[in-house]
């Protein structure tokens, strides 16, 4: 496989749809991102008046929102269901996969574990946030050259918690990879192509662990 | 999921007053804040309430503050923001390791210290609503089933571990607990908090339904001792404690004055060995005396049918956190 990061780092997303396997992921993704900031798109899901709801604001994916929740409805929920963000999986629902991993305020979270109500003036950041809708972040980049994304449905939030310890940690090792990616399940176990794509995209070598598996 | 009320509170007696009302109106209420084993036990079943307190927005619920060596943590602190913290790494390291090691980064980001130690049991039986007396009932499955990852300490009538990772290290600080209920506040110590299965086999400390822990202190007198957090699992990483230990020594030179050793995932409590902290007390922390101490660590456990293999761990694992407390 080419090892190499792609030359151009203003790949556009039909490019990397044509041309990787985590093109299932990034295409809901990406259909999510643009019905939901398109006025005047239904959401899917209303609240029930019968229960017990709030209006919460909150930032996504940096645009300001006034949004009504059920008080049990969980962010994952908020975020798939009535705003149509699909990028974030549930797999598990119980905390227990990270498939679901957002950010608030810069800190990856699993979004089935943490209620919507919860979030009101909080900053989220989704998957489909990270390049919204320009090209795609150096660390997507390197997923794509590396393979990372196998059937896809973890990607997400892999991304989500590689975006923030790059952050935090910019040149990580692959030790500090697999510490800040342990909360992300891949039920694929391409777990060596997950962490030589983060440490690639730290500018980094490749990890010592699996090589081509 | 079930609905529910979800009520912000902004401090710990508005917290109180909150449960206090609604248990009065007949409700099921609960008090929640990271919420990781709270929405799991929703999602489950395993509680209904009709109301959530909130206690994520409780004013300074996340402060850490020094007053002569001595330190408050705030309940609410974050397990990431306690193991990052400069005075907790540097003054209490046993605690930093321990918040450090919980779960995964996206359950750090959110669970909180107050919320750690008092999270329920992850026993499967309990989990998947088994009627033990954790739930309601008045028997445990695990004392003829599947009990690989129960006690062999302090069991019976229920042979649940305690799950939380920051409680030993919390013990062998000589922390204490300050609560605030419908009856003011109270300050309790580590020993009282915890409570065993053959004291109340329906929870695993002191707190009542209607009482919010609001912060912990750990004394003057335990800064700037060495510390260690030793913890296996049965995989790398995301698990409770399979055996852990938390050590603590005050040194003089090379020779301990006092120790304490504190077991985590082999009892229903938090479980102190006196007498291991007896034989390294006034000796020189050698290689040879931390394999006695070992040896001696599971004098009085009690293996059932299916966690034998937990005494030779149980041994190896004190030896080994007593030599990395040493360094
Ligand atoms: S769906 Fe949230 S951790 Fe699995
Ligand atoms: S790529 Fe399939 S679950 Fe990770």
């Amino acid at each position: 496989m080419n090892e190499k990061l792609p030359d151009s780092p203003d790949w556009t997303r039909r490019e990397f749809l044509a041309g990787t396997s985590a093109a299932l992921v990034v295409a809901a993704a990406a259909a999510g991102t643009l019905e939901a900031q398109t006025p005047g798109a239904a959401p899917a899901i209303a609240v029930d008046p019968a229960v017990p709801h709030s209006t919460i604001r909150l930032t996504v994916n940096g645009v300001a929102r006034d949004v009504e929740v059920e008080d049990r409805w969980t962010l994952a929920e908020l975020l798939r269901d009535r705003l149509g963000l699909t990028g974030t999986k549930i797999g598990c629902d119980r905390g227990e996969c990270g498939a679901c991993t957002v950010l608030v305020d810069d800190q990856p979270v699993y979004s089935c574990s943490n209620l919507a109500v919860w979030m009101d003036g909080r900053r989220v950041t989704t998957v489909e946030g990270l390049s919204n809708g320009g090209p795609l972040t150096p660390l997507q980049q390197a997923f794509v050259a590396h393979d990372a994304a196998q059937c896809g449905f973890c990607t997400s939030g892999q991304l989500m918690s590689a975006t923030a310890l790059l952050k935090r940690n910019p040149r990580p090792s692959a030790a500090d990879v697999k510490a800040a990616l342990a909360g992300n399940l891949c039920r694929c176990g391409n777990y060596n192509r997950y962490v030589d794509s983060v440490v690639a995209a730290g500018g980094g070598v490749r990890s010592s662990v699996g090589g081509d598996q | 999921m079930k609905t529910f009320t979800n009520s912000n509170a902004r401090d710990p007696q508005q917290a109180v007053k909150l449960a206090r009302d609604a248990h009065a109106a007949g409700k099921a209420a609960s008090f929640v804040a990271g919420g990781s084993d709270l929405l799991a036990l929703v999602k489950e079943r395993i509680i209904q309430p009709d109301v959530l307190i909130n206690l994520r927005g409780l004013q300074n619920a996340s402060e850490v503050t020094s007053s002569g060596g001595a330190v408050t943590i705030g309940a609410g602190i974050s397990l990431d923001a306690l193991s990052r913290h400069e005075t907790i790494r540097t003054q209490f390291p046993a605690l930093a390791e321990a918040a450090g090691s919980v779960a995964t980064p996206q359950i750090r980001n959110v669970g909180t210290l107050g919320g750690n130690v008092a999270q329920r049991p992850w026993c499967w039986y309990y989990r998947n609503g088994f009627p033990c007396y954790k739930n309601g009932g008045n028997q445990c499955f695990s004392f003829a089933g599947e009990n690989q990852f129960h006690a062999i300490f302090g069991g019976g009538p229920s042979y649940i571990v305690h799950p939380s990772d920051t409680a030993p290290a919390l013990m062998a600080l000589d922390a204490t607990f300050r609560i605030v209920g419908p009856f003011g506040e109270r300050t309790v110590s580590a020993k009282d908090f915890f409570v065993l299965p053959r004291q109340n086999a329906a929870q695993e400390n002191v707190l009542g339904a209607d009482d919010v822990l609001v912060s912990i202190q750990l004394p003057a007198a335990m800064a700037g001792a060495r510390g260690r957090y030793h913890k296996v699992l049965d995989r790398e990483a995301w698990t409770h404690a399979v055996v852990s230990a938390a050590v603590v020594l005050k040194m003089d030179g090379d020779v301990c004055r006092s120790a304490r050793v504190v077991l985590g995932g082999v009892a229903p409590i938090p479980w102190r060995l006196p007498e291991v902290e007896q034989l390294l007390a006034g000796q020189r922390i050698t290689d040879d005396l931390a394999v006695r101490a070992g040896a001696a660590s599971i004098a009085g456990a009690r293996a059932l049918s299916k966690n034998a293999y937990k005494l030779p761990l149980t041994k190896g694992v004190v030896r080994r956190a007593i030599l990395e407390a040493r360094g």
